[in-house]
């Protein structure tokens, strides 16, 4: 695949991701991932994610864990989770640490609407695409909201 | 209103829900409780050094809390003496002084009033009036509080009986100081007293936080299922009172004989290569926090491994920070593994934050039904010296009450 049409195949695979994530097919979403993918929303700038406190630092098992809760039928928040509608665009393909994955990183913007009230969380995602032979595998999404140091609100779903 | 107003809308076991509603009732609360009691501003570890400082708020006021050149924290109002602008609207840093951007008065750490521009056009002015408003400072194990009011009583009498329960807290850093380490703010459209009431709530629990629970290995989630166990609450006085939810778990330096749990046993033996094994249980005993939440009255919780903030902004709007904790050069593996904990139940993405969220905001949604319902906070028995107390009673919550009436009525 040339360059170009590997920026394509990304987009379109994180526009899959997104449409999944809208309509709140998680088990979908989670076959999207690489087993040693981490899934991290982090609070303000740095790298040092592991070591820093997160919104959400997720694994493999703990991925796994928070789709069982928002399913669960047992968490009154996610029971009424809001509904929502995500736009991603702004590609921009970045320098790769390897070889073999894409590196991307995009603009989000995520309208929500739960109890009559609508919000908005913009925010720039990272993702570190495996190529595989059906598209990607995630090995890394990191969505970093542009209020992700300000007072946010309890969140029904995923970003 | 009136202070026998006050009076009858507090009962011992009952509150009515014109505490979640009424404004006028708010603005009492700011000005006879948050300007006149001890409020939690920091904790010494966001302040190591002269000069580091945080701003945040008492009551609704913003204030800068410093460390000045002498190693003396200040507490200031953030606002220029001159024609009030905010003199620093950074979250935290290290400054050698606050500078106004209107005019550019200048201020120096201990907030005394350096100079300003063109000081010709001023007449007798006496600099030395004219520094940053300071608030007075106490603090007690590393948490630093500070009041408006000059009568107030020493701050270690405030905290009274709680004293002994900051202290097993601050165990938990496992033999190294406690570090603030990062926080999860959030907000929720609801009266600050439904957070008050929640630190102090263990009935909630398996109803609220059954997705939370669900997804506990079995060993943990025995230890969270508290509810026929031998917990109980106690009223401390002034309004605090702990909820001893895993009383196997108060004294984290205690019982360091017992075997290591399975879920941290692989921290254990990483933190063996490192450390003697009596460290280690030590510092592994400590991770995953304290069995109790003190709740302090009226805006901190020493809950369990985190530090909780509550802030009221209007009657119906309060912010909530979870604070995390770490243990200050500890090994970076139990500090990874408290972090991933507090990620695991806190914050507005945690599994159990959103749903005490909602919660709450149900609270103030109901309580506008209703005219003359009142709020019950008659359940369960006090401990007492006679009496065993019961984990789910709701003795935090009449405690706190009558604190608040105490101070609403004085």
């Amino acid at each position: 695949m040339s360059g170009v049409d590997q920026a394509k195949a990304a987009e379109a695979f994180i526009a899959l991701e997104a449409d999944l994530l809208d309509h709140a097919e998680y088990q979908q979403w989670l076959d999207l991932w690489d087993d040693g993918g981490l899934y991290i929303i982090p609070i303000g700038e740095g790298d040092d994610f592991e070591d820093r406190l997160n919104y959400a630092y997720d694994d493999a098992a703990m991925r796994r864990m928070r789709v069982a809760r928002l399913t669960s039928g047992q968490s009154m928040s996610a029971n009424e989770a809001a509904r929502t509608v995500r736009v991603t665009g702004r590609y921009r393909l970045l320098d790769s640490s390897a070889d073999d994955v894409v590196n991307i990183r995009c603009a989000q913007t995520l309208t929500e609407y739960r109890r009559e009230t609508l919000r908005t969380y913009a925010a720039n995602v990272t993702f570190v695409l495996k190529p595989c032979d059906d598209g990607f595998r995630i090995q890394k999404k990191v969505v970093r909201l542009i209020n992700s140091d300000g007072a946010l609100a309890g969140l029904t779903y995923l970003l | 209103m009136t202070y026998a107003d006050y009076a009858t809308l507090v009962q011992p076991d009952r509150v009515h829900s014109r505490l979640y509603k009424d404004p006028a009732i708010f603005e009492d609360e700011m000005d006879r409780i948050f300007s006149k009691t001890w409020v939690w501003v920091a904790h010494d570890s966001q302040l190591p050094n002269p000069g580091d400082f945080v701003t945040t708020h008492v009551g609704r006021q913003p204030v800068i809390v410093n460390r000045d050149k002498k190693g003396v924290v200040r507490v200031m109002l953030n606002r220029c003496r001159h024609r009030a602008a905010t003199v620093c609207e950074a979250v935290s840093g290290n400054a050698a002084g606050f500078v106004c951007p209107y005019h550019a008065w200048t201020y120096a750490q201990d907030g005394s009033l350096r100079g300003m521009p063109l000081p010709k056009g001023y007449k007798d002015f006496d600099k030395s009036n004219h520094g940053l408003v300071q608030l007075r400072v106490e603090s007690y194990g590393g948490l630093i509080f500070a009041t408006f009011n000059e009568s107030a009583p020493p701050l270690e009498d405030f905290l009274g009986r709680a004293r002994p329960w900051i202290d097993l807290f601050m165990k938990q850093a496992g033999g190294f100081p406690v570090k603030a380490a990062g926080e999860h703010r959030f907000t929720f459209p609801g009266n600050w007293k439904i957070q008050l009431e929640n630190t102090t709530d263990a009935y909630h629990f398996p109803v609220v936080h059954k997705s939370f629970l669900t997804s506990l290995d079995n060993a943990t989630e025995e230890l969270f299922s508290f509810m026929q166990g031998d917990g109980y609450v106690e009223d401390l006085g002034n309004g605090h009172s702990v909820l001893v939810m895993i009383p196997e778990l108060v004294d984290l330096e205690g019982d360091l004989d017992a075997p290591v749990p399975e879920r941290f046993e692989a921290l254990a033996e990483e933190l063996r290569a490192d450390y003697p094994e009596e460290q280690v249980r030590r510092i592994v005993r400590a991770v995953g926090g304290s069995g109790f939440n003190l709740n302090l009255f009226p805006n901190l919780a020493c809950s369990m491994a985190f530090f909780r903030v509550l802030r009221p902004i209007t009657v119906d709007k309060t912010e909530i920070r979870h604070i995390a904790i770490t243990m200050d050069g500890g090994p970076p593996a139990a500090n990874r593994a408290r972090l991933r904990l507090h990620e695991h139940f806190q914050g507005p993405m945690g599994f159990g934050t959103p749903d005490d969220a909602d919660a709450w905001e149900r609270v103030q949604r109901g309580a506008q039904a209703g005219d003359d319902v009142w709020i019950m906070v008659n359940r369960g028995e006090d401990k007492t010296a006679s009496n065993a107390g019961d984990v789910t009673a709701e003795t935090g919550m009449r405690a706190a009450y009558q604190m608040w009436k105490r101070m609403m009525v004085a």
